[in-house]
């Protein structure tokens, strides 16, 4: 009905010009139509939507949402995680009347959605990071998803392509989120040779070209020949390592186009099945559970299509590894399995399940990892 | 006007016309400005039309989302009150004769040092523990500002650079302490001090939705206007900056000069580190290095460095980057298009300095005289 009712309105409000035609059309409309063509969606983002990497992937999942009838997006690009970013939702709830919300960096949630919340309670925020807790406020609501499982799987790829036995990794941080994606990426190349170590530089910032490109280089010189990251935008670090000759495993997004001969594949989001389910819900006057999780199973992630210089070999191990994942369950992190240090980390027997909330708060690097937390 | 003049005797003649002087200097000091800035926005328009965009749509989503609505008021004051404060640090040095531009590293330091505080002794009552973080704030942004001002009188090291220089080790120091002695262990996967607790936050002005930082930001403005156009320390730095060598011949103590108001301009940006960490984040991290003491130089500079002027530049400028995300969502222009806007105004209101003895209301009167 919904669908039927939408473009007859549409019709007769381009044929009503003025002020009158616009009251008499809405005071004919059933109300429940008029709410479902007027859900107004804001996305924020931290950094430019084009980065090829954690932004994009958002912009993205956006886009797909711009397709469904009846929903208006609007978005944000480059808000900084200080009262910036309150005013834009304010802004987007006042100016545009927007009652869902994805502001999508890490650093929005504590204080400043926080902060909004309980002052615009018919507002939904949804945040992308997983912090909620009972405790935070009911129109909050927090989805993020399982992505080790791809930096695992991206790590098969690499152990097949690397000749140095030596593989590297560029992230921002050393938090709980990254050293997870470091490990994953490690164990997924030593299921094809436990011989191999990953070397990292933390460049200590999201999003910083020269140092990324300065780690890339260094990476390259200690004999690297495969390579991923985890910072905002890979591009910087994927040029820089096509430019040395290194294969390339993505992150974030698909950044197949800037070296396809190198490109092995990459550990994607996929926030437009995300994204169209949540809206759908709130369309349908759904709520949306206020935790969200999923891995590859649930379609979160997804991995880019295997690039021309996978082999055969790597392609059967990728493919079976992965359609292991997809039945659930799995761990990349099990016993026996030493940290770095030499310290145990799991027993042998000991499986952390993609799921299990340890995880959240890693703080080691696991044996076969060149370089430190602190 | 002229006819009274007229009749007056020479003396009350030369009174009023150095009164009608000042007068005019003081128009000229407001008008000036203002064309400048209508010329900025002109300028910026045939950009727009080069863009296909319409100059009048642009700064009518500019009015409504700067200056247009109640919310859009307290969008621009809350943006405002940080770079009141950062201004400082820059319009206080610059008055002897020193281009500071490293203000975000005492922002990122005041910030830090109020979460230490608060790490240090969270039993404090709220206000002693408001206060213990504003002198913390204030003594550390003071120390690392001022000394830039000693480098530059003791060792003769360029103020400019040194300043900027600096800037980038305060926020790799931030990091170090927010990421490693001073981390609280509860902060995951975004490193920060241990939140302030709940009665150290400062909350809002009642009835302006925005934080007592403005409050304070105003203040500041004021008290440094009044130090430097009131007091004899003011008139003392006025002349050192207007020369050095001349000063200290007067017997004027130059070094202790430079030094105290740098570290006084240093104390007020870390006072604006103070506000954020207690006022918006709830306590310290990376958040901190959001380019406010960037910000500030501009709206120094616009201001003339002038403690009041300060106030309107950094409301115009607030208001401008207040409408930044309407422009986005409305005119799908990229977000750089503001910072396009504020560098032509910029560079318009500068260059109105070089005309300010060719166009001037003071000229048009000493001409009709002459």
């Amino acid at each position: 009905m919904t669908k039927i009712w939408t473009p007859n309105r549409r019709q007769f409000l381009k044929n009503t010009a003025g002020v009158a035609g616009l009251a008499a059309a809405s005071s004919i409309l059933p109300g429940g139509v008029a709410r479902a063509a007027g859900l107004t969606v804001g996305f924020i983002y931290v950094g430019p939507k084009d980065d090829y990497g954690y932004n994009q992937s958002h912009a993205e999942g956006a886009a797909v949402v711009k397709k469904i009838p009846g929903v208006k997006v609007v978005e944000e690009e480059r808000v900084p995680e200080t009262v910036d970013v309150q005013k834009t939702m304010e802004s987007m709830i006042n100016f545009d009347g927007a009652t869902l919300l994805f502001p999508t960096s890490f650093g929005y949630f504590d204080p400043h959605i926080l902060a909004l919340a309980p002052k615009y309670k018919d507002v939904r925020f949804e945040h992308c990071g997983g912090l909620w807790t009972e405790k935070n406020p009911k129109n909050v609501g927090s989805y993020f998803g399982y992505i080790g499982m791809g930096q695992y799987l991206n790590g098969i790829a690499a152990g097949h392509a690397t000749k140095s036995k030596k593989i590297g990794f560029v992230a921002a941080k050393p938090i709980p989120q990254v050293l997870l994606n470091i490990n994953s990426f490690l164990l997924g190349a030593r299921a094809v040779d436990p011989t191999i170590t990953c070397q990292v530089i933390f460049t200590g910032e999201w999003s910083l070209a020269v140092k990324e490109a300065e780690a890339t280089n260094a990476l390259a010189d200690q004999g690297v020949d495969v390579i991923t990251c985890h910072v905002d935008g890979p591009k910087v670090v994927m040029e820089t390592a096509a430019g040395r000759g290194m294969y390339l495993c993505g992150y974030h997004a698909n950044q197949s186009k800037l070296a396809p001969e190198k490109y092995l594949t990459g550990a994607e989001w996929n926030w437009g099945k995300v994204y169209t389910d949540m809206v759908n819900a709130t369309l349908k006057g759904e709520t949306i559970p206020n935790f969200v999780r999923g891995g590859l199973s649930e379609g979160f992630i997804k991995m880019s299509p295997l690039g021309p210089a996978v082999s055969d070999a790597a392609r059967k191990q990728f493919e079976s590894t992965q359609a292991t994942i997809l039945k659930g369950g799995f761990s990349v992190i099990k016993g026996p399995l030493k940290d770095n240090k030499g310290n145990v980390v799991a027993k042998d027997g000991e499986a952390f399940a993609e799921t299990d909330v340890k995880l959240e708060s890693m703080n080691y690097l696991v044996e076969g990892v060149v370089g430190s937390t602190s | 006007m002229t006819t009274d003049a007229g009749l007056a005797s020479p003396a009350t003649r030369a009174i009023n016309a150095e009164t009608a002087e000042t007068l005019g200097r003081r128009i000229d000091a407001v008008f000036l400005p203002l064309a400048a800035l209508l010329v900025g926005m002109l300028i910026f328009s045939i950009f727009l039309l080069f863009l296909g965009k319409s100059p009048i749509e642009f700064f009518q989503i500019v009015y409504k989302a700067g200056f247009g609505t109640s919310f859009s008021w307290t969008n621009t004051l809350a943006r405002a009150a940080p770079l009141l404060l950062a201004a400082l640090c820059v319009a206080l040095p610059a008055r002897l004769g020193l281009v500071i531009i490293g203000g975000e590293g005492a922002i990122v330091l005041g910030g830090v040092a109020a979460g230490a505080v608060a790490m240090l002794a969270p039993g404090l009552p709220g206000p002693i523990g408001i206060i213990a973080m504003a002198i913390a704030a204030a003594v550390v942004g003071g120390a690392w500002i001022g000394g830039i001002g000693a480098l530059r009188h003791l060792r003769g090291v360029n103020e400019t650079i040194s300043s900027l220089l600096m800037a980038y080790i305060a926020i790799a120091l931030m990091n170090h302490l927010v990421e490693g002695p001073l981390r609280d262990p509860a902060s995951l996967n975004k490193p920060s001090t241990a939140p302030l607790p709940d009665a150290w936050r400062i909350g809002e002005i009642p009835g302006v939705g925005v934080h007592w930082g403005l409050a304070v930001g105003i203040i500041g403005c004021i008290v440094c206007w009044l130090l430097i156009e009131r007091t004899t320390w003011g008139f003392a730095a006025r002349i050192v900056g207007g020369n050095v060598k001349a000063a200290q011949i007067q017997g004027l103590p130059a070094g202790l000069l430079m030094i105290g108001f740098t570290a006084l301009g240093g104390a007020f940006a870390g006072l604006a580190g103070m506000f954020e960490v207690a006022a918006v984040h709830g306590s310290a991290n990376a958040s901190l290095a959001a380019g406010y003491g960037y910000t500030g130089i501009l709206i120094a500079f616009l201001a003339r460095h002038n403690g009041l002027a300060i106030i309107p530049a950094a409301i115009v400028f607030a208001g401008f980057e207040a409408s930044s995300g309407l422009i986005q969502r409305r005119l799908d222009l990229p977000d750089a298009t503001i910072l396009v806007l504020e560098g032509i105004v910029f560079i318009t209101i500068l260059l109105s300095d070089a005309l300010q003895d060719k166009v001037s209301i003071v000229k048009l009167m000493k001409g009709d005289r002459t």
